[in-house]
């Protein structure tokens, strides 16, 4: 999917925790998550700490979005 | 003396339990275990499982390094012959675990390994070419087929026989190219080879170019306070209820929901319905698997021009990887209409 949506022109970037699919699949910009169940989280911590992990991984994805890359990039 | 063969399966078919149980740590056991117990059947004349090793899907892909540990430092002591994995037939983690298996005994410990994968299952690329794989089906009801093609491999790897090539011996190609001997030359076989396709013949190449399918990364956004943000997610957040009846597994379609007047994914109106990891956490904050509610932060805030009013959603365990170009053409198409600049796309 992220592949055929960047062909449109739009950047795309993939949140993902195993990453060695995604580079396979083909997406070049890519943000290394927390744990397949949870990917854009964590149970295990407070709620405060989860929640400024979580702000971290989305700002890194928006970051990934402003960013010119040439290849496969993680973030 | 009969060969030692030493087995790897994940938590499901180690009969300790299903994805409740794919954080476990890897253990060993001295028997053959699930697919072991038939694998065993069919080479109990020439040789013998001595061993299960069981780990967890989440576990080996989250905490590679100490999986492998564990799992090299069973294989150093028991020195098999071979060792089996799987088959992980279209099983995504488990796949990458048996690729991550048998590319580092193989290639640190020098023994061979035999697995077995769909030919769409991601863990296929990351063999590269140390396994040899056997082409199954992309479901456990193969079971019956591959493990008799598994075992003919396993005994003639163990046994130190030639391996011949792919097509007799029943493997998926490794890319690797072996000199052959031929009765003509090579500017002979070319000019026979043109002038089959000149005559729209069948022939058959001697080098199959690898497939090399890649799409030239998009421009980056300029502004991001001016762009539209689409959120979409292969980890089966839908609304409660799923109205749309994405399937849990091998999903057929995709769906789109309405979040431009909701700040959150809460737990009481979307859940997951996603077949292939454990639903607890994420049915318990759905954000966790696609963070709209950052992304609304983000909008409120002034760093995002404005999250797009919907959200996009299907489900990736087992899903072909036909019907995954399928959908992202689909949803690009409407996004590139609505004028979206950039797209968050989460995977579980």
């Amino acid at each position: 999917m992220v592949k055929e949506i960047e062909r449109f022109g739009i950047p795309v970037v993939h949140m993902s925790t195993i990453t060695t699919i995604s580079e396979a699949v083909g997406a070049n910009r890519i943000v290394p998550t927390i744990a397949i169940p949870y990917p854009v989280g964590n149970p295990n911590l407070s709620e405060a700490v989860e929640l400024d992990l979580r702000t971290k991984l989305v700002k890194r994805a928006l970051t990934a979005l402003t960013t010119e890359v040439t290849e496969i990039t993680q973030f | 003396m009969k060969f030692k063969a030493i087995y790897y399966v994940n938590q499901f078919f180690g009969q300790i339990g299903g994805e409740d149980k794919a954080g476990m740590k890897p253990m060993f056991k001295e028997e053959a275990i699930g697919p072991a117990m038939g694998f065993n059947t069919l080479i109990k004349e020439e040789g013998e499982v001595v061993g299960t090793i069981i780990c967890g899907d989440n576990y080996f892909n989250e905490n590679k390094e100490e999986s492998m540990k564990f799992i090299m430092d069973i294989v150093k002591k028991h020195n098999p012959d071979v060792l089996i994995a799987g088959p992980a037939f279209n099983a995504g983690r488990y796949g990458m675990a048996c690729a991550g298996v048998g590319s580092e005994v193989n290639e640190e410990l020098g023994i061979p390994v035999v697995t077995g994968m769909y030919i769409e299952n991601p863990g296929l690329d990351a063999v590269n070419g140390t396994a040899y794989v056997v082409s199954v089906p992309d479901s456990a009801v193969g079971m019956r087929d591959a493990l008799p093609k598994m075992a003919k491999l396993a005994i003639k790897l163990a046994k130190g026989e030639e391996m011949g090539k792919p097509e007799v011996e029943g493997y998926l190609p490794q890319g690797k190219r072996l000199t052959v001997f031929s009765d003509k030359r090579g500017s002979k076989r070319a000019v026979e080879m043109l002038i089959k396709r000149f005559k729209n013949e069948e022939f058959k190449t001697e080098m199959p170019m690898p497939v090399f399918d890649t799409v030239e990364p998009a421009d980056a956004i300029k502004d991001l306070s001016k762009a539209t943000i689409a959120l979409v997610t292969s980890g089966g957040i839908v609304p409660t209820g799923n109205p749309d009846r994405i399937q849990s597994a091998s999903a057929q379609k995709w769906g789109k929901y309405n979040v431009a007047d909701i700040d959150a994914l809460t737990g009481n109106a979307y859940c997951t319905i996603h077949g292939g990891y454990d639903p607890v956490y994420a049915n318990a904050v759905p954000d966790r698997v696609a963070p709209l509610d950052l992304l609304k932060k983000n909008e409120k805030d002034g760093v995002i021009g404005k999250v797009f009013d919907y959200f996009y959603t299907t489900t990736g365990t087992g899903t072909s990887v036909g019907n995954a170009i399928t959908f992202g053409k689909e949803i690009g198409q409407e996004l590139k209409e609505a004028g979206v600049d950039g797209v968050i796309v989460t995977s579980t």
